[in-house]
C-alpha cells in the first residue's frame, strides 16, 4: 500500500455537552482523494478544522507522515505540508492574483520573513508562484486583483495558494459549493491531478463529483464514521444507504 | 513619472533650506513636528501596516525620554551613543511585554490592553518618585555626541539638532519602506487582512505582529528620546494616552497605508494646532470638533483631497483603509 | 489587621467596586449592543461629578443634583448617538476611537468654560452625612454605606432589565444576533439611541454618587475610564455579570493593595489584569474562543 501521508485515530470534539465529533479514524494516502460524505451536521466541516489545527481535538491523535501534529498550531502544521483551501472564498481581496499566491510561496521559502529585501526579488518564490498559477489556469489572470475574479476563478485561485505551499496533503472544504455546472467541470479537473505526488482529502456535497473524484470514501453520520471503502463498498453499503444515500437524490 | 520623484525631492530642498531662511523659533518648532512625524511613522507601522490599533504608543516614546533624564548626570551632557540604545532598548522591552500581552487578544480588547498597560507606566513615573513624579523632571544639557574625546556634532544648535532629525528621519522612511516591501512586511499585511487564511498558509501571526509591535515601539522610543532632549524637560504626560490618540489622529490624517502619510499628518496637525493655539482660548474645542469632521468625512485621511487637486492617483497606497483596522478581530 | 478594621477595608472595597461596576457596566453596555468603544465614556463620568456640584450649589439638594444630572446626560446621550455615534456603526474601531477622543475634547473644553478648572467637593445629604460609630476610635460614614445599597439597588434594576425584558433579550444574545431583534420586532436605531444614553446616564450617576465622597477636579474622568477598560477586560466584553466580577476584583486587589503593598499599589491592578490576560485572554466570563 502507498505511504500514508495524514492518519487520525479516534478523534474527538466536544463543545461544552455537544459531541460534534465522537470517534473518526481515517488515513489518506498519497496518490489518491479521499471524500468525507455524510449529511448536514455530521461532523465533517468539525474533522477539516482539527485536521488543519483551527480547533484542538478533545481526544485521539493526529498524524502527518511520522509526525505527530495533534498539538501543534494551524501555522506549524502548514510549514509541516499540510495545505488547506477553505469553503468560503478567503483570498485575501484587494491583492492581484499573483501577490495572493506569491504570499503562499514565500511562507514555504527558507526565510518568510525576511526584513531586508524586495518581495519581488526572490527568484525562487517567483517561479513557484508562477507554475503554481499555471497549474491552476489561471495563468491569462495574473494581475488582476483577487475582488475582481468570478466565483470558480476565486476557487481555482484558492486551490493556486495551496499548491504554491507546496503541500504533502491538501484539505479541500466544499470545493464546488456555490457553482455552475460548467464551471464546476473545470475545478473537477483540477482536483483531480492533484493527488498526483500528494494526498488529497476533500469535503463535498455533490455526490457525482465525489463518486468520480474518490478513489476511497469515508461517510460520516452524527460524528461517527460508519463506513470507509472504496466508492462500490460504500454505495453497497447497508448502513450508508439508510443513513444518507436516501437523500442523496436532492444532493445532486 | 516625473511626479513620482519630482514631489519627495523638492520637499526635500525645502527641509534642507528651510532653517537657513526661518527664525530660530521655527526651526526648533520645525524639529519638534518632525519628531512627532517619527512617533507617527513609527505607530503606523502597527496601526495601518499591521492592524494594531494601539493606545500604548506614547508610553513608549515618554519611556525613553525618561531614559535619557534618568541617565543625564546633573547639569552635565550625556552621551548620546550611549544613551540612546539604552531608551531604544528600553522602549523596546516595554514594547515586547505590553505586545506579548496584549497580542493574546484581539480588536478592541487589544485597544483596552494597550490603554490600560499604558497609563501603568503612566502611573509608575506619576506616582512614585522615581523622576519628580508628577511634576516631572529636566534634562539639564542636550546630548551630546562625541568619540574619544572629540565633539562631532553640537546638538545644543538648533541647527544642528535640526539636521540630526532630518537624517534620523530620512533614514527611517528608508528603513520602513523597506520593510512594508519585504516580505515580512507582505506576511505583516496579509496577517492584518485575513489572519485565519495568513495562519493557515503557514505564517506565524502571533510572531510577526510581536515583531512589528516591539519595532515600532523601539522607533517611538527614538522620537522620544530626542523630543526629551528638545524640550529639555520630561513629564508623565509624555506618557499619557492623549498622546497616543493625539499621533492616531496624526496616523489617520495621512492616512494608514503609506509610510510618508503620518509624517504628513504630524505636520497638518501640529501647524494646525500652532494656528488655533495663536487665534482662540478654546483651541481644543475646535480641534476636538476637527478630529470628529475628520472621522466622520475623510476616514482616509487628507490624502483623499489630493486626488482631487492633481488628478486621480495611480499608487496603490490610497486603497480603502477603513477595514483595516478591523479586520484584526476577525479571528 | 483587626477584624473591624479589615471589615472597614472590605466594605471600602465593595464600596469602591460597586462605583466601577455602575460605569463600567455602562461602557459595557454600549460596546456589546451598538459595537462602539466609547473612549469619551470616562468624560461623562467627570461631567457628571461636575454637574452634581453646580446643580448642588444652586438648590442646595443633592437629590435634585443627581435627578438632574443624570437626566441631562442621558438627553446628551441621545444627542450624541443621533448626531454622531450612529455614524459609526459598522466603522472600525480606529475610527470609534478618535470620534470619541474627538467628544473627550470637546467635553473638557466644555467643562473649562461652564465650570472652570478648580477643584471642587460636594457636600451629601443631610441625614447621610453622618458616620457610624464602630469603635472607640474608629467610625464609618453613613454616606458610603448609602452607596453601597443605592448601587446594589441599580445593579439590581439593571439585572432585572436583563432578563426579564426584550431589551435585556437583545443584550444577552449579544451585538452579533441582530436577526433575532429583527425577528422580535425591535426597532434597531431606536435600542441603540436609548442604550447610548443609559450607558452615559450610568457613567454620569457614577460620577454623581462619588462626588460626595472623592473631589470634583477635572482629570477624574481619565482615570475611571482606564479603571473601567481593566474591568472590562478582567470580566470579559459586553457581560454585565463580568463587569460586576471584574470591578468587585478591582475593588478587593485597589483597597487591600493600598493596605498590604502600598508602595506597589497603583500597578497591582495592572498586574492582575496581565494574569486574567495569561489565563483567560477573553475575560473570566467573556466567550471561549473554540
Amino acid at each position: 500500500m502507498s505511504d500514508v501521508a495524514l492518519r487520525a485515530n479516534g478523534l474527538q470534539k466536544h463543545f461544552g455537552g455537544l459531541k460534534a465529533v465522537s470517534d473518526v479514524s481515517i488515513d489518506v494516502h498519497v496518490g489518491e482523494i479521499h471524500a468525507v460524505i455524510g449529511p448536514n451536521g455530521a461532523g465533517k466541516s468539525t474533522l477539516i478544522n482539527l485536521l488543519s489545527g483551527e480547533l484542538f481535538v478533545t481526544a485521539g491523535a493526529i498524524k502527518l507522515g511520522d509526525t505527530d501534529i495533534t498539538r501543534l498550531a494551524p501555522d506549524r502544521r502548514a510549514r509541516r505540508g499540510l495545505g488547506r483551501a477553505y469553503q468560503k472564498t478567503t483570498i485575501f481581496p484587494k491583492f492581484t492574483v499573483h501577490e495572493n499566491v506569491r504570499l503562499a510561496a514565500q511562507a514555504r521559502s527558507p526565510k518568510p520573513l525576511r526584513m531586508f529585501g524586495h518581495v519581488r526579488n526572490n527568484a525562487d518564490v517567483h517561479d513557484r508562484t508562477a507554475q503554481a498559477i499555471g497549474k491552476a489556469g489561471l495563468t491569462p489572470r495574473t494581475h488582476i486583483a483577487a475582488e475582481q475574479l468570478s466565483h470558480g476563478e476565486q476557487r481555482q485561485l484558492e486551490i493556486a495558494m495551496v499548491l504554491a505551499t507546496d503541500p504533502r496533503i491538501i484539505l479541500l472544504d466544499e470545493p464546488l459549493a456555490g457553482m455552475g455546472q460548467s464551471e464546476a467541470r473545470g475545478i473537477i479537473d483540477l482536483i483531480a491531478s492533484l493527488k498526483n505526488g500528494r494526498a488529497v482529502l476533500i469535503v463535498e456535497h455533490d455526490m457525482d463529483a465525489v463518486f468520480e473524484l474518490a478513489d476511497r470514501l469515508t461517510v460520516m453520520h452524527d460524528g461517527h464514521v460508519i463506513a470507509t471503502g472504496s466508492p462500490q463498498e460504500v454505495r453497497m453499503h447497508p448502513a450508508v444507504r439508510t443513513a444518507y444515500l436516501g437523500d442523496h437524490g436532492d444532493a445532486a | 513619472m516625473p511626479r513620482n520623484w519630482l514631489i519627495p525631492v523638492v520637499l526635500l530642498i525645502v527641509a534642507v533650506a528651510l532653517p537657513f531662511v526661518v527664525p530660530t523659533y521655527y526651526v526648533q518648532f520645525i524639529s519638534k513636528a518632525l519628531i512627532m512625524g517619527i512617533l507617527a511613522m513609527a505607530l503606523n507601522l502597527a496601526v495601518g501596516h499591521g492592524g494594531m490599533v494601539s493606545l500604548c504608543h506614547a508610553a513608549f516614546f515618554g519611556l525613553a525620554g525618561y531614559v535619557l533624564a534618568l541617565l543625564s548626570p546633573g547639569y552635565d551632557p550625556a552621551s548620546l551613543l550611549l544613551t540612546l540604545p539604552v531608551a531604544v532598548l528600553a522602549s523596546a522591552a516595554a514594547a515586547l511585554v505590553i505586545g506579548a500581552l496584549a497580542l493574546r487578544t484581539r480588536g478592541v480588547y487589544f485597544i483596552m490592553v494597550t490603554l490600560a498597560f499604558g497609563e501603568m507606566l503612566f502611573f509608575l513615573f506619576h506616582d512614585t518618585g522615581i523622576a519628580g513624579g508628577s511634576d516631572g523632571a529636566y534634562v539639564n544639557a542636550k546630548p551630546e555626541l562625541s568619540i574619544a574625546g572629540y565633539q562631532l556634532l553640537d546638538l545644543a544648535s538648533p541647527l544642528v539638532f535640526y539636521f540630526v532629525i532630518l537624517a534620523f528621519l530620512l533614514g527611517l522612511i528608508a528603513l520602513l519602506t523597506m520593510v512594508v516591501q519585504s516580505p515580512f512586511g507582505h506576511a505583516l499585511a496579509a496577517a492584518r487582512d485575513n489572519e485565519r487564511r495568513a495562519r493557515s498558509l503557514g505564517y506565524p501571526i502571533f510572531r510577526i505582529r510581536l515583531t512589528a509591535f516591539v519595532l515600532s515601539g523601539a522607533i517611538a522610543g527614538i522620537a522620544g528620546y530626542f523630543a526629551a532632549a528638545q524640550f529639555g524637560f520630561v513629564a508623565p504626560q509624555m506618557l499619557g494616552w492623549h498622546l497616543s490618540a493625539t499621533v492616531l489622529v496624526m496616523v489617520l490624517i495621512g492616512g494608514l497605508r503609506s509610510v510618508t502619510g503620518p509624517l504628513i499628518g504630524a505636520l497638518v496637525l501640529i501647524g494646525l494646532e500652532e494656528v488655533l493655539k495663536a487665534s482662540t482660548d478654546y483651541w481644543k474645542l475646535i480641534e476636538g470638533l476637527i478630529v470628529i469632521f475628520i472621522v466622520l468625512a475623510m476616514p482616509n485621511g487628507v490624502r483623499q483631497l489630493w486626488p482631487m487637486i492633481v488628478g486621480p492617483a495611480k499608487d496603490s497606497d490610497t486603497k480603502p483603509a477603513t477595514t483595516a483596522a478591523t479586520e484584526a478581530t476577525h479571528v | 489587621m483587626d477584624l473591624v478594621t479589615f471589615g472597614v477595608q472590605l466594605l471600602n472595597a465593595i464600596q469602591y467596586g460597586m462605583v466601577l461596576f455602575l460605569v463600567a457596566s455602562g461602557l459595557t453596555l454600549v460596546f456589546g449592543i451598538l459595537g462602539v468603544i466609547n473612549l469619551a465614556h470616562g468624560a461623562f463620568y467627570m461631567l457628571g461629578a461636575y454637574l452634581a456640584y453646580w446643580i448642588a450649589a444652586y438648590t442646595g439638594n443633592f437629590w435634585i443634583a443627581m435627578a438632574a444630572g443624570v437626566a441631562i446626560a442621558f438627553v446628551v446621550g441621545l444627542l450624541l448617538e443621533s448626531v454622531f455615534i450612529r455614524r459609526l456603526y459598522g466603522r472600525d474601531h480606529l475610527a470609534q476611537v478618535l470620534l470619541s477622543f474627538g467628544l473627550i475634547l470637546v467635553i473638557d473644553e466644555f467643562r473649562e468654560i461652564a465650570f472652570g478648572k478648580d477643584v471642587h467637593s460636594v457636600a451629601p445629604p443631610a441625614w447621610l452625612a453622618g458616620s457610624i460609630q464602630l469603635t472607640d476610635n474608629l467610625s464609618y460614614p453613613v454616606y458610603r454605606l448609602a452607596i453601597c445599597v443605592f448601587c446594589l439597588v441599580v445593579a439590581a434594576l439593571i439585572f432585572l432589565v436583563i432578563t426579564r425584558t426584550k431589551i435585556g433579550m437583545i443584550v444577552r444574545a449579544g451585538a452579533e444576533n441582530r436577526e433575532m431583534t429583527r425577528v422580535l420586532g425591535i426597532k434597531f436605531d431606536v435600542v441603540n439611541r436609548y442604550v447610548f444614553a443609559v450607558g452615559i446616564a450610568l457613567a454620569a450617576l457614577g460620577g454623581i454618587v462619588i462626588a460626595p465622597i472623592s473631589t470634583v477636579f477635572p482629570g477624574m474622568g481619565d482615570g475611571m475610564l482606564i479603571l473601567s477598560f481593566v474591568v472590562v477586560v478582567l470580566g470579559g466584553i459586553g457581560s454585565v455579570a463580568g463587569a460586576a466580577v471584574g470591578a468587585l476584583l478591582i475593588g478587593l486587589t485597589d483597597t487591600f493593595g493600598k493596605v498590604f503593598f502600598p508602595s506597589v499599589s497603583s500597578i497591582l491592578i495592572y498586574v492582575l489584569m496581565a494574569a486574567v490576560l495569561l489565563w483567560r485572554p477573553n475575560g473570566i466570563l467573556g466567550r471561549r474562543e473554540v
